[in-house]
């Protein structure tokens, strides 16, 4: 599904990702940890398409589309989501209306027909339970004032309405109490399929026992430097990561 | 002697002319008060002259392309209704008045609410049949011993509209006042001028609403003078889309008694050139008064808004926020002044002005000042000048929103802070209709 090879990406002179490769196929869920600074929300942000990052070289294809090709929207209409570290707060524009205009331009973009508003409110109603949002907060403007557990259950909520093909999930886990993390998990494994594919992205392993990996990745110095089972995940938890920056020397 | 000064000795010499021809045609009515008055106001005008960027009021609006146009004082077209259907507001209700370059148009206006509600009636008539009323409130508020605009109004105006709400009475319908320009053939100016007195208890909407036909100049210089009594309330609203050649200079002056209620929005799409003085003086206890303000200049637009509130009055309360989209090469203004008078503790000001500028080439200047003259009062202001926001634009396109229409949305949410406080529903879809399709260009 994805297929990542010796990707490089700047942000103004400094280079950030080195060289880096990555194969996600569908079905499958892939944890990215590393220590800070390694390049891991740099990934996550490269994939989504933010123009703050100039990729230089390598290839990403989706699909067996050029995803570097697309502009951000375009990623979104071909099934790529980032719920974001840091959710934005948008004043003046409710999670409801913005989440309606996004699901019909994506359908426009793919050919259908728009939702009309029974439809919507009826998908609305049955993704909200699965992970347990109130609707107060969906007619508010968009993470205007919501604390941190609300935005990041909204960017749950966001994914699952728009039932992506791919993904990625930037430190979900940051700034979430034991409590909000399992409602979020638990949101993220019910979208999980056969025809979907997760990258977790994360520094700790704690979200890993709640949305258990088929694989992790180091990713050190902007690249991955070693990949393994879901045991990979404990290991680095038990001994850090200065084991692996001597390996990667 | 240069030109520019060659050409504003003539548009002011042209004015004063003006008043002579009106005064020539008098016969006895010159003596009376009323016409004095006006007469005063002429030669304030004349020792004032318009002002100049060295006048601090005007520092950042320069009113000298003015005198580069040639403009017809009294002109009197007669427009038909099928050539106010491109003007037209859909589904609007209540009393709807049309002045056309300045004069009142009875066969194209309509009154519906009962006279035992509300009195209402255009000023030339007003100044005739009911001289109490204009006696006792004409230029009563409105100031023309320093603002020379003002004081060419007094002198020069003609026509407008008077309203008078009686005591406890509810005004079930809006006004409408439609003021429209007619450029097609010439360069036209004209002075409105407008009287609201809202008695006790008594409340009312009002709206006033400038529009232009054709692609000549004009130039509107309107006051509007509002008087509440003892606990009235009432909603206003002044939106203004006129043309690229577009002058206009404008002052709604406010007088409020003992727990009277002002809401005021003032909606500016469109023009060449833009000066809105808004001018509350709070002189009861209790008194509130709230002021919201949208502007959207593009092109070489330029709109300045001025607002002054004179909190003279122990407990009283005002509230401010304006909001400015400004693109291309435009420019804007916002001068916001609190003046908190010794007597007036217990006084709570807020006031807030935020902008986004879309482009390199538009700039926007803000200039709050508070003055305040009492120790026990609750003031603050703040002004915000940014781009849009990146993160926001970058997080609406991951969810699939195209660029432009993520735009469009963030910046159509920003004027809803003003927008939705307009309670004449019409009026309110008409302008988030053209404030969408000005997005949307």
């Amino acid at each position: 599904m994805l297929s990542i090879s010796n990707l490089q990406a700047f942000i103004g002179e400094k280079q950030i990702l080195k060289g880096l490769d990555l194969e996600v196929n569908a079905g499958e869920v892939h944890a990215i940890m590393g220590p800070n600074g390694a390049g891991k929300s740099t990934l996550a942000s490269v994939l989504a398409g933010r123009e703050d990052y100039e990729v230089t070289g390598g290839s990403v294809l989706f699909d067996g589309k050029d995803l570097l090709e697309m502009a951000p929207e375009e990623r979104a209409a071909e099934g790529i989501f980032l719920a974001f570290q840091y959710p934005v707060e948008i004043p003046g524009v409710s999670t409801t209306n913005f989440l309606k205009t996004a699901m019909n331009e994506i359908r426009k973009y793919r050919g259908q027909d728009p939702l009309d508003a029974v439809q919507f409110l009826k998908l609305m109603k049955e993704k909200m339970k699965l992970v347990n949002i109130d609707q107060s907060l969906l007619s508010r403007s968009l993470n205007e004032g919501f604390s941190g557990g609300e935005k990041k259950r909204n960017e749950i909520f966001q994914m699952a309405m728009l039932e992506p093909k791919l993904a990625i999930l930037d430190e979900t886990d940051s700034g979430l109490d034991i409590d909000a993390l399992r409602i979020v998990a638990d949101g993220v494994n019910k979208l999980r399929s056969p025809e979907r594919a997760t990258i977790v992205v994360t520094h700790y392993q704690r979200l890993l026992d709640y949305i258990v990996p088929d694989y992790v990745h180091v990713l050190y110095q902007g690249r991955i430097v070693k990949s393994g089972p879901k045991e990979l995940a404990l290991e680095l938890e038990e001994k850090g990561y200065d084991w692996i920056k001597a390996e990667a020397l | 002697m240069n030109p520019s000064y060659a050409s504003y000795n003539d548009f002011k010499n042209q004015l004063l002319a003006a008043f002579k021809t009106n005064e020539e045609r008098m016969n006895g009515e010159s003596k009376t008060p009323f016409h004095q008055l006006r007469r005063a106001a002429l030669n304030q005008f004349d020792l004032l002259g318009f002002p100049t960027i060295r006048h601090e009021e005007w520092k950042y609006s320069n009113v000298s392309g003015l005198f580069k146009e040639a403009f017809v004082l009294d002109s009197t077209p007669v427009l038909t209704a099928q050539d106010l259907v491109s003007l037209e507001i859909p589904n609007l209700d209540g009393n709807i008045l049309y002045f056309v370059n300045g004069r009142y148009q009875p066969e194209l206006s309509h009154i519906v609410s009962p006279a035992d509600q509300v009195q209402i009636t255009n000023f030339a008539e007003a100044v005739k049949n009911n001289p109490e009323l204009i006696s006792s409130h004409f230029a009563n508020y409105a100031d023309y011993q320093e603002n020379a605009f003002t004081a060419l109004n007094t002198a020069l105006a003609n026509d407008g509209v008077v309203v008078h709400v009686p005591d406890n009475v509810t005004v079930e319908q809006p006004i409408i006042l439609r003021f429209i320009t007619d450029s097609r053939e010439q360069n036209v100016a004209s002075q409105p001028r407008n009287l609201v007195v809202v008695g006790k208890n008594a409340e009312v909407m009002m709206a006033e609403s400038f529009r232009t036909l054709g692609d000549r100049a004009s130039f509107v210089n309107v006051v509007t003078e509002i008087a509440l009594a003892r606990e009235a309330r009432m909603q206003y609203y002044k939106v203004q889309d006129e043309s690229q050649k577009a002058y206009h200079i404008g002052t709604t002056q406010v007088y409020q008694a003992d727990n009277s209620h002002f809401y005021s929005a003032t909606v500016t799409l469109n023009g060449n050139f833009i000066r809105n003085n808004l001018n509350i003086v709070l002189n009861g206890q209790y008194a509130e008064a709230f002021m919201y303000g949208l502007y959207m200049p593009n092109g070489r637009q330029h709109i300045d808004n001025h607002t002054l509130v004179d909190h003279a009055m122990p407990n009283s309360y005002s509230s401010e926020l304006y909001k400015g989209i400004l693109d291309d090469n435009s420019t804007g203004v916002f001068n916001g002044k609190i003046f908190v008078r010794p007597d007036a503790q217990k006084t709570n000001a807020y006031q807030s002005c935020k902008n986004v500028v879309l482009s390199s080439g538009a700039s926007m200047n803000t200039k709050p000042q508070l003055e305040i003259f009492a120790d026990d009062v609750k003031c603050s202001h703040g002004t915000t000048t940014g781009q849009l926001n990146d993160e926001a634009l970058f997080y609406m396109r991951s969810r699939g929103i195209p660029k432009d229409e993520a735009r469009s949305l963030l910046l159509y949410a920003f004027s809803q802070d003003v927008l939705s406080q307009i309670k004449i529903q019409p009026i309110r879809e008409y302008l988030e209709r053209v404030v969408t399709e000005k997005l949307g260009q």
